[in-house]
């Protein structure tokens, strides 16, 4: 995982704050010293709908869309999304998934099921699985919006960046009043990855 | 590559990018109606120091302003999502004609793909028609570089200067060099000219001569301009390109050679034929419309395009290589899942106000606006959709076609910011042509699907100043409309009883539903209840299932599951409400009959 060039693939649900956790990130990648370019989709295909934010660093990068096949993380906000775009994945690649379910509207409305044995599926796609409860890290810290910082700090674990840039970014692209619990949420995330493995 | 000093390097969004090209330009005044994904273009305007910013009630008017503007001798900016260029596609054809003092650039920002739209237009065939120069970035980067070169060329051709950007472009971030503020050397004031700004048929008819010279003179540019290059590589494969579409080529044949434009209109004849000289195959990679193809086989010149790369929907390195390499590799999305479409967010107003409209069985005309979503099942309440105010005249015109049969089965549904943007004047006609159809005006007090911006309707502007707030009422009566009742959406009881009068009323009407979008501060700053199903009384009926808000979650069960939850064996599930998205609308409750929905203590 740890290379001069790599995709990082965001998915969940419009609201769970995808786009403000790749903002974060790509900050984070120039102020390594990368070259980043990231992709998002706003207006109709937010309210409440699959969000996805394709984010690219290297020393130079030309497409600001990852290709399907050629994802080196992850990074899920909802379990069925990380099912639907598990394909975005490269072989060896790795999965971040937060392990919270929020129900598409045919199943909210009983028409569908909420798919099962999501988990094991995922395991089929990556040896690589990490499935974190970042909604539970988030509630400890009396802030369920900062699921995404959560989030940005469990992938950093898998991502070749020290500390300190993740910490800056979070200060040069939030405002001020919220960036500690931000930073909480980040290091949050981080330590729900430290001691675990593969596949737990 | 030459790294610039580190502290001028940022990253922005296209749409910042163009944003601050535009202070960097020294653009003054700048105008437009929000529409994705050109929105943030001017929300990001708006906070530079010394510019003047607004949203204007349309695209067509935000153009008269910004050409206004650059008459006074200032630089000007009006921008807009694709399909508003159609709205403001009658100055834009004549601005042509007259010229600029102070430059005046038009942004266009299209949409392949449709991610947020109702067509996927390709606005380079307006640069044709409009005999307008048009300059088409392909990343942050240039977005920022050709916005300000797009105001220079603007004032010494003295023509408006189209900047075309899309989706790929607009809403994604790469790096930026920021640059000095420069501006322009005119003195703002108006020069009376009429030969130049009266375009009586005599002026007119001079001007186009002096449009025609222009165009050829940006000809010669053209073959010059930097920003259309030649990038040899290995001479078997050669690609023209532009946009976002360079980068997929980049990515999906590094080594290839390829010319890369970043003027879509006029052309460099002269720099394609030398290209298409240096290569064995050539390929036009363009999203959309065989715009560049068509320019380079009417100058005789074999090339392959829309056989191989697709007309429809956006590109991407693997449609790019897949249409010129055959191949693509393996890509095996897991199979029936359920989808996740868009859908009315918890609280919205607009659903109380569809699930009434449901029991009418009437034929609903819709508009542009995220009560479009309410299309969707389960709510499934809209019978069209077309384009910004179409649902009134649309509603009109089924009446004038069924007659005394139309009565109390048409209604049209419109925002506030839509109607103010073009509902206005085919409620005029419904009034001046003797109809009676009912008209819904959706007023949630914000221009909501953009990501809430403020409208006339607010009180608020762009600069986040007060302003007098249009009275939609006051405004519906004064073109002629007699019965104008407001009523609250989340009161279904009321908005029902309402309904059902002025639907079958024999006189135009117009009902207003207003309700606060639940994405305002000020709405989610409010203390808000929240709501929860009692186990032990829901019957598993379904009838809060059918408002398909978000928060409201069915629980399906099997016999044995049934039982267990003390229910009969028959009952093949119950409600639950998500308490992290109930919004406390209060909609859902009064649908139950049994009592089972109630405000959840703390």
């Amino acid at each position: 995982m740890k290379q001069a060039r790599g995709n990082v693939f965001l998915a969940g649900v419009g609201g769970q704050g995808i786009l403000l956790a790749s903002e974060v990130l790509g900050e984070a990648f120039l102020l390594g010293g990368y070259d980043v370019k990231k992709s998002e989709v706003h207006g109709m295909a937010q309210r409440g709908g699959a969000v996805t934010t394709h984010l690219r660093y290297g020393p130079k990068v030309f497409s600001p869309l990852i290709e399907p096949g050629t994802a080196d993380l992850l990074v899920a906000f909802e379990k069925l999304e990380a099912l639907r775009f598990a394909h975005f994945l490269k072989p060896d690649g790795a999965a971040v998934v937060n392990a919270q379910e929020i129900m598409p509207p045919s199943v909210a409305t009983g028409r569908e099921r909420y798919p099962e044995r999501i988990e094991e599926r995922l395991a089929e796609v990556t040896p690589n699985l990490y499935l974190i409860d970042a909604l539970a890290a988030a509630l400890s810290l009396r802030e369920v919006r900062a699921v995404n910082m959560v989030m940005v700090g469990a992938a950093s674990q898998l991502l070749p960046l020290p500390e300190e840039c993740y910490l800056r970014a979070l200060r040069e692209r939030l405002p001020e009043r919220v960036v500690e619990v931000n930073g909480e949420a980040f290091r949050a995330g981080r330590a729900l990855m430290a001691p675990r493995e593969a596949g737990r | 590559m030459s790294v610039p000093a580190r502290e001028k390097i940022v990253l922005l969004s296209g749409n910042e990018a163009i944003a601050r090209g535009a202070y960097e330009a020294g653009v003054t005044v700048a105008s437009a109606y929000p529409g994705t994904p050109s929105t943030e273009i001017l929300e990001n305007f708006a906070r530079y120091e010394g510019v003047y910013a607004e949203w204007a009630p349309n695209e067509k008017v935000s153009v008269e302003v910004a050409h206004g503007a650059s008459m006074a001798g200032v630089r000007a900016l009006a921008v807009m999502k694709h399909v508003g260029v159609n709205v403001a596609a009658d100055p834009i054809f004549t601005a042509s004609y007259t010229g600029v003092r102070g430059g005046f650039v038009i942004v266009t920002a299209d949409d392949p793909e449709l991610h947020s739209s109702q067509n996927e237009q390709d606005n380079r065939h307006y640069a044709v028609a409009a005999k307008i120069p048009m300059l088409e970035p392909s990343d942050s980067w240039e977005a920022k570089e050709f916005t300000r070169l797009a105001f220079d060329i603007s004032e010494k051709y003295d023509t408006p200067v189209f900047l075309r950007s899309t989706t790929r472009i607009s809403h994604a971030t790469g790096a930026v060099r920021l640059g000095e503020v420069s501006g322009t050397s005119l003195t703002p004031g108006f020069v009376r000219d009429p030969a130049k700004w009266v375009m009586l048929p005599d002026n007119a008819r001079r001007r186009h001569v002096i449009v025609e010279e222009r165009m050829r003179a940006l000809a010669t540019f053209a073959e010059e301009f930097d920003g259309n290059r030649i990038e040899w590589g290995e001479r078997d494969l050669g690609v023209i390109t532009a946009g976002v579409s360079y980068q997929y080529v980049r990515e999906a044949f590094p080594d290839a050679s390829v010319l890369k434009l970043g003027m879509a209109h006029p052309l460099p004849s002269r720099l394609i034929r030398e290209f298409a000289a240096g290569v064995s195959r050539l390929v036009v990679v363009e999203e959309l419309d065989p715009h560049i193809e068509t320019h380079v086989k009417a100058l005789g010149v074999a090339v392959q395009g829309k056989e191989i790369i697709p007309i429809t929907g956006e590109l991407s390195t693997r449609i790019v290589r897949e249409g010129i390499a055959g191949e693509a590799g393996p890509m095996r999305p897991a199979e029936g899942l359920p989808g996740r479409p868009p859908n009315l967010c918890p609280g919205c107003p607009h659903r109380g106000l569809f699930y009434v409209l449901n029991k009418f069985k009437v034929t609903v005309t819709g508009d542009i606006g995220c009560y479009t979503l309410a299309a969707l099942p389960p709510l499934g309440g809209m019978d069209t959709c077309i384009c910004m105010g179409a649902s009134i005249g649309n509603a009109f015109g089924i009446e004038k076609a069924l007659g005394k049969a139309a009565l109390g089965k048409v209604v049209a549904v419109i925002g506030d910011s839509t109607f103010i943007h073009s509902g206005i004047t085919p409620l005029i006609d419904i009034v001046y042509n003797r109809g009676f159809s009912t008209v819904i005006i959706l007023d949630n007090r914000t221009t909501a699907m953009t990501g809430a911006q403020e409208n006339p309707a607010t009180g608020r502007t762009l600069m986040d100043e007060p302003a007098r707030r249009l009275d939609l009422a006051a405004l519906c009566r004064a073109v002629g409309v007699d019965h104008v009742y407001t009523v609250n959406p989340h009161d279904m009881v009321r908005t029902e009883a309402v309904l059902k009068r002025e639907l079958f009323r024999e006189e135009p009407s117009v009902i207003i539903t207003e309700a606060p979008c639940v994405l305002l501060p000020e709405h989610r700053r409010k203390k808000r209840p929240v709501y929860e199903v009692i186990t032990d009384l829901c019957t598993g009926c379904m009838a809060c299932s059918k408002l398909g808000c978000p928060a409201i979650e069915w629980v399906p069960f099997i016999p044995a599951e049934a039982v267990a939850a003390g229910k009969k064996e028959s009952q093949k599930g119950m409600a639950r409400i998500n308490p992290l998205l109930c919004d406390g609308c209060n909609q859902c409750p009064p649908l139950c009959k049994f009592q089972a929905i109630l405000e959840k203590k703390e």
